[in-house]
């Protein structure tokens, strides 16, 4: 479905991904784990259309899209969840649901979106109409992906779900993420913790200053000695 | 009495206010950009009226399509030949973009009208009055502060009821975010352009119904725009309403003051002296303004 061909991406001329590749197929929950700085965000917002890469190509459903606009990726079927300090705050939490949903022009498939997530995160219901800056952290990055959800992605690619929650959340997130799978959404996840991610991933791909150095199904990279020693400490 | 009257005809003068101040506000929220020559495009907005008015002898109340049409046509002609290209300098270039932009349509009004000060003299409400009990109000203002109330309640309406007002606001508080949900920015420039523009239009079609035209009236007005923005918080909607009642009620209430206490020091003269001084104590209090979320 989603297909990266050995891009190169600059910020401000400074190259900070040096050559990834990667694949997603349909259905698939594919995770990129890697250490602060190692481009993991980058490489999302690469492909949402938000930068562009400087060589290399990334393809949608066989189609060129790297040197498209944000917007008109999101047109495609690919939603970029950002962390959740980019919900709306000043607006209430129905409102950024609505914005989620800006693409979508029937009016009942607005609706049976804001049910699902709704059913998803029935939190979020309860405090529809309070200001969505007001909410505490683990209910604001479930507003993330909430919104992310209400267009009804192909793709959906989510930035770091776990960051800055406490562990309990942690696991209530990822939870929601293989929830999303088994539900057949597609998904890309980029994720700090290693270990969570993976056991939920098919398949992951492990990045380092820019470059991917292994790639496989989740639980083989889980075994592999080299992951065990970069990222879990043991 | 004296005090009350002149609450009643600050809010109707605020009411006015508010509408000039509202696209100025749009606009800096959308896009931190300070639009410096929109008291130009109120200036434009008040010839608009006057010369539809003078030519084919149409009613300046009627006329006011026109003003509010070259509105928008200045706002997107803004954008689109000048706003979107200096985007992409530095904000300062941005700064006197918009400065230059006010220069010129100053200049290019002074060589098309002449510096004359023109007045309307023929219209259905010019010259007459309307008593409510012991309260008289210019039946011109009346209509003014009326018409400037609903503008801006349509304005408001679309921006907090409609799914396009709400992608408008999305934008203004956070760009990168709502491109991530299809928005695109320069299509929401535009609107913001577009408002800012037809809005202050209409004010000076109604503006003109009471007031002169001549080619350098905008930065009188513009400037308590600028108040009315900075002391309501910039960007925010809500607050460029109240703060233009305030301004408008201050400017009205000063001179009787001064008037009852008898004291030629505290005269018409200085009534901007308050109003500015009723800005500079917010701004130092609250620098957010009163109802700001931007920071």
């Amino acid at each position: 479905m989603l297909k990266v061909n050995e891009i190169e991406v600059r910020l401000s001329g400074i190259p900070v991904i040096h050559n990834i590749s990667l694949e997603v197929k349909k259905g698939e929950l594919v995770t990129v784990v890697g250490s602060n700085g190692a481009g993991k965000s980058t490489l999302l917002k690469t492909i949402a259309g938000t930068l562009h890469p400087t060589k290399g190509t990334i393809t949608f459903e066989n189609r060129e899209i790297h040197r498209l606009s944000t917007p008109d990726i999101v047109k495609l079927g690919i939603t970029y969840i950002p962390e959740a300090r980019l919900i709306f705050g000043p607006l209430t939490v129905e409102d950024n649901l609505e914005l989620g949903a800006f693409i979508v022009d029937d009016k009942n498939e607005v609706k049976k979106n804001l049910d699902f997530v709704y059913q998803l995160f029935p939190r979020l219901k309860e405090r529809r109409t309070q200001i969505s800056g007001t909410l505490s952290g683990g209910e604001q990055q479930m507003l993330a992906i909430g919104r992310g959800l209400m267009s009804n992605p192909k793709l959906l690619m989510l930035d770091e779900p776990s960051l800055g929650l406490m562990p309990k959340l942690v696991d209530e997130m990822l939870d929601a993420v293989s929830k999303l799978r088994d539900m057949g959404k597609t998904i890309l996840l980029v994720e700090q913790n290693v270990f969570e991610s993976l056991q939920i991933a098919d398949r992951g791909y492990v990045i380092q200053t820019g470059k991917t150095i292994k790639e496989g199904k989740g639980s083989e990279l889980l075994a592999s000695e080299e992951i065990k020693k970069a990222f879990l400490g043991l | 009495m004296l005090i009350i009257d002149a609450l009643l005809q600050g809010l109707l003068i605020g009411l006015l206010f508010a509408l000039v101040a509202l696209g100025l506000t749009i606009i800096f929220g959308v896009m931190d950009i300070v639009n410096f020559a929109h008291g130009e495009f109120l200036m434009l907005g008040m010839y608009a009226v006057y010369w539809t008015n003078y030519f084919l002898n149409i009613d300046p109340l009627l006329a006011l399509p026109v003003s509010a049409a070259l509105g928008v046509i200045l706002g997107l002609a803004s954008y689109y030949l000048l706003i979107s290209y200096l985007l992409r300098g530095p904000a300062i270039a941005q700064l006197f973009g918009t400065f230059g932009l006010m220069l010129f349509l100053q200049y290019l009004a002074m060589f098309l009208f002449s510096a004359d000060y023109r007045m309307i003299e023929r219209g259905f409400l010019v010259g007459k009055s309307i008593s409510f009990g012991p309260f008289v109000f210019e039946a011109t203002k009346l209509a003014a502060g009326v018409l400037s109330l609903i503008s801006f309640a349509v304005v408001y309406y679309f921006l907090y009821k409609t799914k396009l007002g709400k992608a408008l606001q999305a934008t203004a508080i956070n760009k990168e975010a709502a491109t991530y949900m299809g928005i695109k920015t320069e299509k929401m420039n535009a609107i913001a352009w577009a408002i800012g523009g037809g809005t202050v239009g209409i004010a000076g079609g109604l503006l003109v119904n009471f007031y002169y035209a001549y080619p350098m009236v905008g930065i009188l007005f513009v400037m308590i725009a600028f108040a009315c923005v900075a002391l309501g918080g910039f960007g925010s909607v809500k607050g460029v309403f109240f703060a233009g009642l305030l301004i408008g009620v201050l400017e009205m209430i000063f001179p009787v003051f001064g008037h009852l206490v008898g004291s030629d020091f505290l005269g018409p003269h200085f009534k901007f002296t308050v109003v500015y001084l009723a800005y500079f104590i917010i701004v130092v209090v609250r620098p957010q303004g009163l109802f700001g979320w931007k920071n």
